[in-house]
């Protein structure tokens, strides 16, 4: 047992870490900082500056453009990524879609997809949820009905996540009525472009607009555009959503997070004196800071014994991250409202893209606090994580 | 970066988890808990013979020259099976003392007893208005010929019925709370003017009031620099605190595991009460808690050789908090899910709660540590 980092890894992370000063875009990290919205442009440029250097696809498989890094090296470039902080490659194509085209998907679909993925020539988004499937996903009714060389897709998906710069979607589409739930299901992808796709935006109680809803009005979509089998669409979303255990916690991201509070409360005054100095509000901090460093240390394990002995078999403590690292992040984001008191309170509405470099910082605050209640509801709700410790763990 | 064991720590982890599932079950510990002192002879012969009490000695000194890690696995282990005898206060505590500050006379004088299972030691440091702070010592060390003039009373001496030697923390100079001033002193139980109250504590064990009057020891008596000792207490109390951290991952491991498989059996309006999802979610929760102590534990471990003391005693700090914290919620969830039986002497998960709760307060509690870790300017 040895917590230190290797040389060869600490080198690693010196290089990574020269590479985000020297390349990421000073604005972009900005906003990051300040919590505000980035532009699509912004996040583009970012993305092409990543992939350009070979880490836009970092772990995918190398003959598909992945750099073979060890599992260890993902955890510092994503700790890194989070913490300068950069903005994270959309995870819809690079952990989403990407994985499910090169392992399931045809040569033809493999060559005409993933380089686009890697360089964002298309931004993708996720067709899963839909208004009367949140957690029971596999209830979905979204129908794709084979017609001749076609599909005919109708129905409706929501909580799309920036659907609104899409060009494409993988969708979960009901492709057999008769069949049990889960068995019906087939993974198809489209261009959000085609004739009868309709966004409508959904603001959210930040004000932001991040997530839409997307209707399906007959949409045709070539029979080609099936990825693997039909049918067995359910196997490759349970692959995809399993794909990404560790990144969750966002430890990165938290990290920075505390770093900008411990700073704002340096600055920021109460009782005449820097919150800082106030002993109650320097507990609640070091609390969270223990409660991270904790959630850390069990994703180091995840990580190393991912290292050890594979993907394959997940190792139980990897279950704590998502349910941990929620909550951990909706506490930063409360310290933050702490740090600001009463000037949590002034409203800005965002344009489309939330940004507006005239607000002053602490106008992001108080929509950060309420953006983050999300956390614990994607990606399977904390209840459902729960659940999944009970059965898969404890064996209830 | 590594969290597995070495072929030979895996070794130590089935030797021990071994021995003490063939002579530690629950029925055993209340006979042992009735023998003389409190704990068994004959298990601590057993652990000297599988040669646990000799293991952080180095080699030179008769001992296996285990680090950190073995501590952490033989204290897990320890936890799991709420096993009694004194390997916190003489192989941890007064092992540390000499390790890191025995002369070679003082080493040679007791490690080998130590070892072989023959004499056992406590540490008598608290007093009666210190609570948690280590450099908060009334009991004083006044100077006569070469030696030494103990008087003061220490409270709740772990293991303090039946050691054969105390090491005391006594002021040599300065005033009660000088961080300066501070001596560590060998003293045999058997000394003229050391007087003990005994009693059982409610996990179980067994502690000592000891009053000192006009207690003579010699210049050999004094363990490092009898003016400046501070550092020492501190180092050696983190690694009990560590030592803490592990006992209570077995612990929690073992109040889990046992509730889990309550609510699995336990039947109420013709079902498993583990079906229900509020007890599902509760005893997943548990789980966490445990996971998350569990990180702790391996990062306080590791903390022990950090070389800079305040980055130690800080990381250290913060193991403890969130060792006390998952340990008051799996503890208190232990209970609550098995409802009435967990209110009974009986059960054994009660006791695990006991002792779980003593361990929080011991050497500072988790609002004590989570002060040190605020006011040392944060982890991140």
């Amino acid at each position: 047992m040895d917590l230190a980092f290797t040389k060869e890894e600490q080198a690693f992370r010196e290089e990574v870490r020269t590479f985000f000063r020297g390349n990421v875009p000073p604005d972009t990290r900005r906003k990051l900082v300040e919590g505000r919205h980035l532009s699509k442009d912004e996040m583009v440029t970012w993305w092409r500056i990543l992939n350009k250097k070979g880490w836009g696809t970092s772990h995918w498989p190398t003959q598909y453009g992945g750099t073979g890094w060890t599992s260890v090296q993902h955890y510092i470039f994503n700790e890194e990524l989070q913490s300068y902080p950069a903005p994270q490659p959309l995870a819809f194509g690079v952990s989403m879609v990407g994985p499910v085209i090169y392992t399931f998907g045809n040569e033809e679909q493999k060559k005409q997809y993933l380089p686009r993925i890697a360089d964002v020539d298309d931004w993708w988004c996720q067709g899963f949820s839909e208004p009367g499937s949140g957690s029971d996903l596999a209830s979905l009714k979204t129908k794709a009905e084979r017609k001749g060389d076609k599909w005919i897709i109708n129905g409706q998906k929501t909580w799309t996540t920036l659907a609104q710069h899409a060009d494409m979607i993988f969708c979960l589409c009901r492709t057999d009525a008769s069949a049990k739930k889960q068995m019906g299901i087939s993974f198809i992808v489209f261009s959000m472009k085609s004739k009868g796709v309709t966004v409508r935006p959904i603001q959210t109680i930040d004000g932001g607009v991040e997530v839409n809803e997307v209707f399906f009005d007959d949409v045709e979509v070539p029979y080609e555009n099936l990825i693997g089998e039909e049918n067995k669409g359910w196997d490759y979303a349970k692959f995809l959503l399993g794909n990404e255990r560790t990144g969750i916690a966002r430890v990165g991201v938290s990290k920075e997070r505390l770093r900008r509070i411990r700073d704002l409360a340096s600055k920021v005054e109460s009782g005449g004196k820097p919150i800082i100095q106030d002993a109650a509000f320097r507990e609640k901090l070091a609390a969270c800071e223990i409660e991270l460093k904790a959630l850390e240390l069990t994703q180091l394990r995840v990580v190393a014994d991912e290292g050890k002995h594979g993907k394959g078999k997940p190792n139980p403590a990897s279950s704590v991250l998502k349910i941990k690292g929620s909550e951990i992040q909706q506490t930063t984001t409360e310290l933050l409202m702490e740090v600001i008191g009463p000037f949590a309170a002034p409203y800005d509405v965002h344009g489309d893209d939330g940004s507006n470099e005239a607000m002053e910082w602490t106008a992001q605050i108080a929509p950060s606090y309420f953006n983050n209640r999300k956390v614990s509801i994607y990606g399977g709700s904390n209840e459902i994580q729960r659940n999944i410790i009970a059965k898969a763990v404890l064996g209830l | 970066m590594d969290f597995d064991l070495t072929e030979e720590q895996r070794l130590l982890k089935d030797s021990i988890d071994g021995l003490l599932t063939d002579s530690y079950d629950f029925e055993s510990r209340k006979k042992y808990m009735k023998e003389k002192g409190g704990w068994s002879k004959a298990v601590w012969g057993k652990l000297a013979e599988q040669g646990l009490l000799g293991l952080p000695f180095s080699e030179a000194d008769g001992g296996f020259g285990g680090g950190g890690v073995e501590t952490m696995i033989v204290m897990e282990a320890l936890g799991k099976a709420l096993v009694l005898e004194p390997y916190l206060a003489t192989v941890v505590i007064g092992g540390g003392f000499l390790r890191h500050a025995g002369s070679d006379a003082q080493k040679a004088a007791h490690v080998p007893g130590i070892v072989d299972g023959s004499k056992t030691l406590a540490f008598a440091q608290l007093e009666k208005n210190s609570r948690y702070d280590l450099f908060d010592v009334s009991t004083t060390a006044k100077k006569k010929g070469d030696g030494w003039i103990i008087d003061g009373e220490k409270f709740v001496v772990l293991n303090g019925e039946n050691a054969d030697t105390l090491i005391v923390t006594a002021r040599t100079k300065g005033d009660r709370r000088d961080t300066g001033g501070i001596g560590v002193f060998l003293v045999p139980a058997s000394a003229k003017g050391v007087t003990k109250k005994s009693y059982p504590t409610q996990d179980g064990l067994h502690a000592a009031d000891i009053t000192f009057t006009g207690v003579e020891v010699g210049a050999d008596a004094v363990l490092g620099n009898p003016e400046d000792g501070l550092a020492l207490i501190e180092r050696v109390v983190d690694e009990a605190r560590v030592a803490l951290c592990a006992e209570a991952v077995g612990l929690m491991d073992e109040s889990l595991k046992t509730t889990v498989e309550y609510i699995k059996t336990r039947k109420q309006f013709g079902v498993a009460i583990g079906s229900f999802q509020s007890l599902q979610h509760r005893a997943s929760d548990m789980f966490v808690a445990a996971e998350q102590a569990r990180s702790m534990s391996m990062f306080a471990t590791m903390a022990g050789d950090f070389e800079d003391a305040k980055e130690r005693s800080n990381a250290i700090a913060a193991a403890k908090v969130q060792i006390g914290k998952s340990l008051k919620f799996v503890g208190q969830q232990a209970i609550q899910l098995h409802g009435g039986i967990g209110m009974t002497m009986e059960a054994k998960i009660g006791h695990y709660f006991k002792r779980l709760t003593m361990i929080e307060n011991s050497f500072g509690d988790t609002d004590y540590h989570q002060r040190r870790v605020a006011d040392g300017g944060g982890l991140i």
